[in-house]
């Protein structure tokens, strides 16, 4: 079996004096999406802001082979770990057109650009329309949309989303969740999904963890962890 | 009327040097949200190396352009030396490095081109085309330079990758680093940048203002009059800025009170827009939501590492809130179903 594309072993990550995680261990495998679960202040955000060098790590983080680990942000970002942040990282005063382009700022192949504006124009078609209005006056589901669609610009190797459905309309989600089920399909990217939704974040994912004070507590498949009581109970309510 | 448009055409000349400078401030102010009271020395030092290479009798335009690149360069090293250290640190001692700056270029260029004042030459003609009466050919081949000057820069950063990732780091930095934008090297590059377009307006202003290590303290408080006028986010504002003080100036000096005081127009303009307008003619009046994160007001972060931040994310908030206060309850224990489940 080939090597796991995302390895980390013993990830400790925090704010100043506030340790956040704990040490985790897990991996993932190239073409799979997996679910990251955990109640607020759990260290999911921080677990994703760890892996891209956007907080002081400890512990070992290999992509691809590579140690990750205490690099800078654009150095990992430049191997292609897409990054879609919390809060959306919009740039507000440029226009959607100019937020895509700078998606693919860093990746290696220049070509293609056309493309790929096309491609996710059909992904999107709403970004389209609004192709050359000021991102900032997007609503929240299109600044989303537009997250989403300006990392898929890197043809990033690893998405890392971090809540796409965060004060999202159910409908805007269920479109979003859509797309992340066709590009894992079709362009092979792997995923890691922080969520919220853990009942539509399992049932998309082929493997699920649950993280509770920046330790992980519980792994499976999707459906395992969907059957989990212990996970039933606190993330789903029922 | 002759005298007058005379006057006009003196301040449109003045004004595209203003205009050139006021567009630097803004340049690094809108990357680093601080004003750097430096460009005026950095502008004046830039146009004694271009007086050292027409001593040395090279032709005036090579010194010219050789003096733009060599700015350039400069500003680049002075960013990574001197700036870069105190980046992260608080608006206070970013601003003494500043006026240290300031006063090391200023000595400096009094320590190796003494503080005797020096004529400095103008490339254009000493007559004006057409028969122009009413402005002579170095005023109107300054407003020239400078509105090539301002549409160069206008195009980079319009039309040219470089020139948008610049725009998208001086924004919003975090997410530039997620586009694999090293911020760093975008943040050198405008102060490279700012740097040669004051020393094209550096070489613009000497012939009129003659030459020596003071020559800009009056011209970098106009400059800053026009960078407020306009508003201190805004390039264009600053741009007409600089040519509304310009012209401004020289009628009021004309006119009303004498060339003695018209540095006070400066003065009062500064004042005037602070009071009245804050944000200038051009500029966002920045209306910030309660939650929202805002570019424009940021606290200065600790002066600890690149790395560590202060806690913006949400998640980050609650880690450091529950650190404080609710860690076990919130944490430990299974939250409560969250009716949105």
């Amino acid at each position: 079996m080939a090597a796991p594309l995302l390895q980390v072993r013993g990830l400790h990550a925090g704010y100043g004096p506030t340790q956040v995680l704990h040490g985790l261990d897990f991996e993932i495998e190239e073409g799979s999406i997996t679910a990251l679960l955990g109640a607020n202040g759990a260290g999911k955000t921080t677990t994703l802001r760890a892996l891209c060098g956007m907080v002081r790590t400890g512990g070992e983080v290999r992509f691809a082979g590579q140690r990750i680990d205490g690099r800078a942000t654009e150095d990992i970002v430049r191997l292609g770990v897409a990054h879609v942040p919390d809060g959306r990282g919009t740039f507000t005063d440029l226009t959607t057109e100019e937020n895509l382009r700078l998606g693919a700022y860093a990746r290696r192949e220049r070509g293609g650009l056309e493309q790929d504006f096309e491609r996710m124009y059909r992904l999107f078609p709403i970004l389209a329309e609004r192709r050359h209005q000021q991102a900032g006056t997007l609503s929240g589901g299109q600044q989303q949309m537009l997250a989403v669609a300006r990392a898929l610009m890197l043809r990033p190797r690893l998405l890392l989303l971090d809540e796409p459905s965060f004060g999202l309309a159910p409908l805007v989600v269920k479109e979003i969740f859509e797309v992340m089920k066709e590009i894992n399909a079709a362009q092979k990217v792997t995923i890691l999904l922080v969520e919220q939704n853990a009942a539509m974040a399992l049932r998309l994912a082929d493997r699920a963890h649950l993280i509770e004070t920046g330790r992980l507590v519980r792994s499976g498949s999707g459906a395992e962890l969907m059957n989990d009581d212990a996970v039933r109970r606190a993330y789903l309510g029922y | 009327m002759d005298a007058f448009l005379h006057q006009v055409f003196a301040g449109l000349a003045t004004g595209g040097i203003y205009a050139s400078l006021a567009l630097a401030l803004v340049m690094i102010h809108n990357a680093t949200r601080l004003v750097n009271f430096a460009q005026g020395e950095m502008a004046m030092f830039s146009t004694y190396l271009c007086w050292t290479m027409l001593q040395a009798g090279w032709p005036y335009w090579i010194a010219f352009v050789a003096t733009v690149v060599l700015a350039f360069v400069l500003g680049i090293a002075i960013e990574r030396i001197v700036i870069r250290p105190v980046e992260r640190a608080p608006v206070l001692t970013a601003v003494v490095v500043f006026i240290g700056l300031l006063l090391i270029l200023n000595s400096l260029a009094g320590w190796i081109y003494t503080y005797t004042i020096k004529s400095f030459p103008s490339p254009f003609p000493s007559k004006a085309p057409f028969g122009l009466t009413m402005v002579s050919a170095h005023e109107l081949g300054a407003i020239g330079v400078t509105l090539v000057v301002l549409l160069l820069v206008y195009l980079f950063f319009r039309f040219t990758p470089l020139g948008l990732a610049m725009r998208a780091a001086a924004q919003n930095p975090d997410s530039s680093r997620l586009v694999g934008i090293r911020v760093g090297w975008m943040l050198a590059l405008g102060w490279g940048l700012a740097a040669a377009i004051g020393a094209t307006a550096g070489m613009m202003v000497a012939p009129i203002v003659f030459l020596d290590p003071n020559m800009m303290t009056g011209v970098i408080l106009y400059a800053f009059a026009a960078a407020l006028m306009g508003g201190i986010d805004s390039p264009g504002g600053a741009v007409a800025g600089g040519f509304i003080v310009g012209v401004l100036e020289n009628l009021v000096g004309a006119y009303l009170i004498g060339t003695e005081l018209k540095l006070t127009v400066a003065l009062v303009l500064i004042v005037g827009v602070l009071v009245v307008k804050p944000a200038g003619l051009f500029g966002r009046v920045i209306v910030q939501r309660v939650r929202g994160r805002s570019r424009a007001w940021k606290p200065s972060p600790p002066p600890n590492s690149r790395r560590s931040r202060p806690p913006r994310s949400r998640e980050a908030c609650a880690a450091g809130r529950s650190a404080g206060r609710s860690w076990r309850s919130s944490c430990c224990s299974p939250p409560p179903p969250c009716p949105s489940w």
